[in-house]
């Protein structure tokens, strides 16, 4: 067992199992034990969160596989809620829902079997001088070789006062002190209970998009640096596609991407990519401003259950430190269902569809962990959520779905429809939202997009009107329109395949700055306008559709993602064509 | 070690049995007594009454409450009396011995030997839950399992370490595929070995696979494990533990490649239904108990390849959607869990097609990782989008010919329509002993599509087209 979960205070009180039922276990005779604390069961220190208290008798719930564990096995209390142990080497790393290293894991997870501890040393880089006065969250210095970017060693919240001593620079063991403010002792790492939201002097509300390079979004449904956005979606519509473009290309400075009850390929294929990836901002691999928290479908439950409140945190250490995280959470059904998995098994009445009733305030709590914020350092920084849903028969109406829209500021529908037409990503324009968009307009309008809101406006009435044009269409025949109805279906036609639908695998679309976004649009646009133009000037719409419009729809996928000359020069080749038809 | 003639493991000589049984209800048997008895461990019940059926039979801990213990009794508890029945703890979760002795062997739900052969030695023991796989440890899947079925190598390609369920509805020769699939799939030239795990099949059923899986079980590359409508149902919850506890040894100590195939899947989950009805716990959808899903992943899952090891696991899962609906817990849990699907349609049955398979709405999401240039070969990926694209196409000419008329349709169309039955008679269709080899399968293909004009085959590069036609001249 590793030690950041299993090592407890000598002496503590020991009780017995009486009760075992999968991940849930019944002891007695631990006195004085509190609800969230860690208790360590049988002989094997199996961790187990304490979640009732009835009398002598006291709920937990199992973080490994309890098979073999009997009535009569002794527990331990570790006197400590459920806690990450938060240090360097996050960054590039692969860890479990307890944040414990899969690195340093076996290749079969035998909950008996010892993971070998490995011993790290970091480089050190004072950036106070000792006698100084810090308050909580400054920044006492940093490693400068942790991964993609500085990582940054703070006072812990709740402390401050005199900088007794700090380090000289140099390298020092991972569980060396490097500072001590005020009698508390400094180290790399600090530990934090999951559960808990890491404090803030305060939250703010201006507003400054999280670009994620994916046009349909960014144009249409974006979403602002702390917000939250769900992603509920039917199996094969592209959800986990979708999700791991965002993590590969998004703005934001450090990634936490937690696979949760998902697959094993899956996580493997991330590792792969993201191990392949260089980074267009430090020339080193992606994979060093990524921490992947993996806890697949087949490993214990209720470690699936924290795995997402552990990627929160790892993300709040990171945005404390000034930076802006992101988690990508796939998927959160899984979580619900091992919170009803759990709730079931101990009795709980059940609400909706069997899961707990206390499900809604969980999601909602789980999403107000996300915002921007002053740092208790004194710096702006901010946590984003990125959460998957994954509705039972692609029902929406099933809780998670349901809840999960109450509570995003953005809403990514993945439809079903659109998957199987091979549109992808097959986010619906119909049934997404974005309540950051009116404020990012401002936002784009001081900072050289004025164009941004009427683009985005122009852009949901077209491809609404087109939805609208193309069921009549499918009545009457589209021949049967009138001519600018027509231009509106071709419009429809344009804007679908040639800017919402993006190559996931190709080089050049792969992801796509907001820059080439608003000239792919504005392209279409242009074009759009000459067709009205020429429909005015009595030209037949027939003519105009069979233009050949794929230098427009190919676009996207040949010229580079910040290509906003090869776009414009489409742009000029299209026009002639149409001009031809005068 | 384990011993001799015991699987699974007779009782230990070291363990109680007790007598205190309290309660049986359903497959459910409840002993008050008890000392020490860990939850999920394995046990043996038996009976000193005379003729009261099957001795001894075999169970799971479910929970341990105090001296009580929660038993799923696998063969069921008809016959047994309060006071007559004894039940012994083995001390640990149920582990089954594992090795190459498995293959060319026929075996019943529980592992035991029906073929008349000797008890199934093991190079060492192994639980039948398995331990999860270190996702960190795991490497992608990537290059082909080749069924020799060309609807499923052309456009649903079987990858090494993936899991691809095929979804039937009743009716569908979805049995006889699986044993096709299972009797003639090969990983090239590398080392390969199937495991079919039969659950909740009828006799005519299981005999049927058992003549199709004759030949490859004699060669010793295949076990057969046959739990049959009939046997107890409870055993369907070990049948598939089974079967990839002992592909898990032979892939990642053995270095082979083994194809697991898991048929069906719907009545497995039946079975885990009834130990939940009959547990009183709180039913989720359709009353399948609402941790259906973490049941089914900790079986899919465990495919995959390992980082440094050459061998692998690939899981073909069989299920029948009942009344044909695929948002029925069952195929959808597992449509969330499995990397893709291979979908059998009823109406392409109706034409007379084997193996029905809807290639539009089928898909094997890892087919990047499978095919193409050193996989397969260099055009089968643009090859197969594009057939695809025109079968899409196809299917909306079909519609449009059922309003206005296949007279009314242009030329192009009409090719469409002529494409799209050749497609299923060239390409689908074939004899259900036949194996084609992907050569044959993607040379078929070239001919179908080529029944429309080059001008139609957009997704293909034009040098493609032009070599294949030179070719075929």
């Amino acid at each position: 067992m590793d030690s950041r979960v299993a090592a407890g205070p000598a002496g503590a009180p020991a009780g017995r199992v009486i009760r075992v039922n999968g991940p849930l276990v019944e002891i007695e005779g631990l006195a004085g034990v509190a609800m969230s604390e860690l208790v360590g069961l049988g002989t094997q220190g199996l961790p187990a969160e304490v979640v009732a208290i009835r009398g002598r008798s006291v709920s937990v719930q199992a973080y490994e596989y309890t098979g073999g564990l009997a009535a009569g096995q002794p527990v331990t209390a570790w006197g400590r809620p459920l806690s990450a142990q938060l240090g360097p080497e996050l960054l590039g790393g692969i860890f479990d829902g307890l944040l414990r290293p899969l690195g340093a894991a076996p290749t079969w997870l035998d909950p008996s079997a010892r993971r070998s501890e490995t011993h790290r040393t970091w480089n050190w880089q004072p950036m106070l001088t000792e006698g100084v006065t810090v308050s909580e969250g400054a920044v006492l210095g940093a490693v400068p070789d942790a991964g993609g970017l500085d990582y940054r060693v703070l006072v812990p919240p709740g402390v401050s006062g005199r900088l007794d001593r700090i380090a000289a620079a140099g390298t020092y063991a991972a569980e060396d002190p490097v500072a001590a403010v005020a009698g508390c002792l400094v180290g790399f790492s600090t530990q934090w209970p999951v559960r808990r939201a890491r404090p803030v002097r305060e939250r703010i509300y201006t507003e400054e998009p999280l670009l994620t390079g994916q046009r349909v979004l960014d144009a249409l449904f974006p979403l602002a640096l702390g917000s939250s956005a769900g992603v509920p979606g039917g199996f094969g519509t592209g959800k986990t596609m979708l999700l791991q473009q965002i993590a590969k290309w998004c703005t934001a400075d450090v990634i936490v991407y937690v696979g949760c009850g998902e697959r094993g390929n899956e996580m493997a294929d991330v590792l792969t990519d993201l191990a392949d990836l260089v980074d267009p901002r430090t020339g080193r691999r992606l994979a060093e401003r990524t921490v992947i928290i993996a806890n697949t479908s087949n490993m214990p439950i209720m470690a699936r259950e924290t795995s997402i409140y552990t990627g929160v945190t790892v993300a709040e250490h990171f945005r404390d430190m000034g930076y802006h995280a992101i988690v990508i959470a796939d998927s959160t059904s899984r979580w619900a269902e091992a919170l009803r998995e759990f709730s079931s098994r101990s009795g709980a009445l059940p609400a909706e569809e069997g899961y707990p009733a206390a499900l809604p305030s969980a999601l909602a709590a789980f999403y107000e962990r996300a915002g921007r914020v002053v740092t208790l350092g004194g710096v702006e920084a901010s946590v984003t959520i990125i959460g998957a849903v994954s509705p039972p028969g692609g029902d929406v109406t099933e809780p998670v779905t349901a809840h999960t829209q109450r509570f995003v500021r953005a809403l990514w529908n993945l439809d079903h429809e659109l998957a199987y037409a091979r549109h992808y990503p097959a986010v619906a324009w119909s049934g997404s939202f974005s309540r950051d968009a009116e404020q990012l307009g401002v936002w784009y309008s001081r900072n050289g997009d004025p164009e941004w809101v009427g683009r985005r406006a122009r852009l949901t009435s077209l491809l609404a009107e087109a939805d609208r044009l193309g069921d009549l269409a499918d009545l009457v025949g589209a021949g049967s329109l009138p001519g600018h109805e027509r231009v509106v279906l071709l419009a429809g036609r344009l804007l679908r395949e040639g800017v919402l639908q993006q190559n996931g695998l190709s080089a050049n679309d792969a992801h796509c700055s907001a820059e080439k976004t608003a000239a792919l649009i504005d392209t279409v646009f242009a074009v759009l306008d000459d067709c009205e133009s020429l429909i005015d000037d009595g030209v037949a719409a027939a003519e105009i559709e069979e233009i050949d419009y794929s230098p427009l729809m190919r676009a996207a996928q040949e010229t580079p993602p910040d290509g906003v000359d090869g776009v414009a020069e489409r742009r000029e080749r299209m026009l002639a064509v149409l001009a031809g038809l005068r | 070690m384990t011993e001799p003639d015991a699987f699974p493991r007779a009782p230990r000589s070291l363990s109680v049995q007790y007598s205190g049984v309290a309660e049986l209800r359903g497959p459910l048997l409840v002993v008050r007594g008890v000392s020490g008895v860990g939850w999920d461990e394995f046990a043996t019940v038996g009976t000193t009454a005379e003729g009261a059926g099957p001795a001894p039979r075999h169970g799971v801990v479910l929970e341990v409450d105090r001296d009580l213990a929660v038993v799923q009794v696998l063969e069921g508890t008809e016959g047994l009396a309060l006071d007559s029945t004894w039940i012994s703890f083995s001390g640990e979760p149920l582990r089954i011995p594992v090795g190459p002795d498995w293959l060319g062997r026929t075996c019943n739900g529980r592992g035991d030997p029906i073929d008349g052969g000797p008890p199934i030695f093991g190079v060492h023991d192994a639980p039948v839950a398995g331990y999860p796989l270190n996702p960190g440890r795991r490497d992608p899947p990537a290059d082909p399992v080749l069924t020799g079925i060309s609807a499923i190598d052309a456009f649903t390609t079987l990858v090494r370490g993936q899991k691809l369920p095929v979804f039937s509805s009743a009716g569908l020769p979805h049995l006889e595929l699986a044993a096709q699939i299972a009797a003639q799939s090969t990983a090239g030239v590398e080392p390969f070995c199937v495991i079919f795990a039969g659950m909740g099949l009828t006799h005519a059923d299981a005999d049927a696979v058992r003549a199709t899986l004759d030949e490859r079980s004699a060669a010793g590359e295949l076990l057969l494990l046959v739990n049959t409508a009939d046997d107890p149902v409870l055993e369907r919850i070990l049948t598939p533990r089974i079967a990839l506890t002992v592909a898990e040894h032979l892939a990642f100590e053995l270095d082979r490649h083994v194809l697991v195939v898991l048929a069906d899947m719907t009545s497995y989950a039946e079975a885990l239904r009834e130990v939940s009805a009959a547990r009183g716990e709180m039913p989720g959808r359709r009353t399948y108990p609402g941790y259906l899903y973490s049941d089914l992943a900790s079986l899919y899952e465990r495919c995959g390849r390992i980082r440094g090891k050459t061998g692998s696991v690939t899981v073909l899962p069989v299920l029948t959607m009942p009344a044909g609906d695929i948002t029925h817990p069952v195929p959808d849990l597992t449509g969330y869990i499995t990397e893709g699907q291979i979908v059998l349609s009823a109406d392409v049955h109706a034409r007379g097609i084997y193996p029905p398979v809807d290639p539009l709405a089928s898909l094997s999401r890892l087919m990047r990782r499978g095919a193409g240039p050193g996989r397969t070969r260099k055009d089968h990926l643009d090859l197969a989008a594009q057939t695809l694209a025109a079968l899409a196409r196809a299917r909306q000419v079909r519609e449009l010919a059922e309003i206005v008329g296949a007279s009314a349709l242009n030329a192009t169309d009409q090719l469409y329509l002529h494409f799209a039955a050749d497609f299923e008679q060239r390409l689908v269709d074939q004899l259900r002993g036949e194996r084609r080899d992907l050569d044959q399968t993607l040379d078929r293909c070239w001919d179908v599509l080529t029944v429309l004009p080059a001008r139609e085959l957009t997704m293909l590069p034009s040098g493609m087209v032009e070599a294949h036609t030179r070719k075929g001249r």
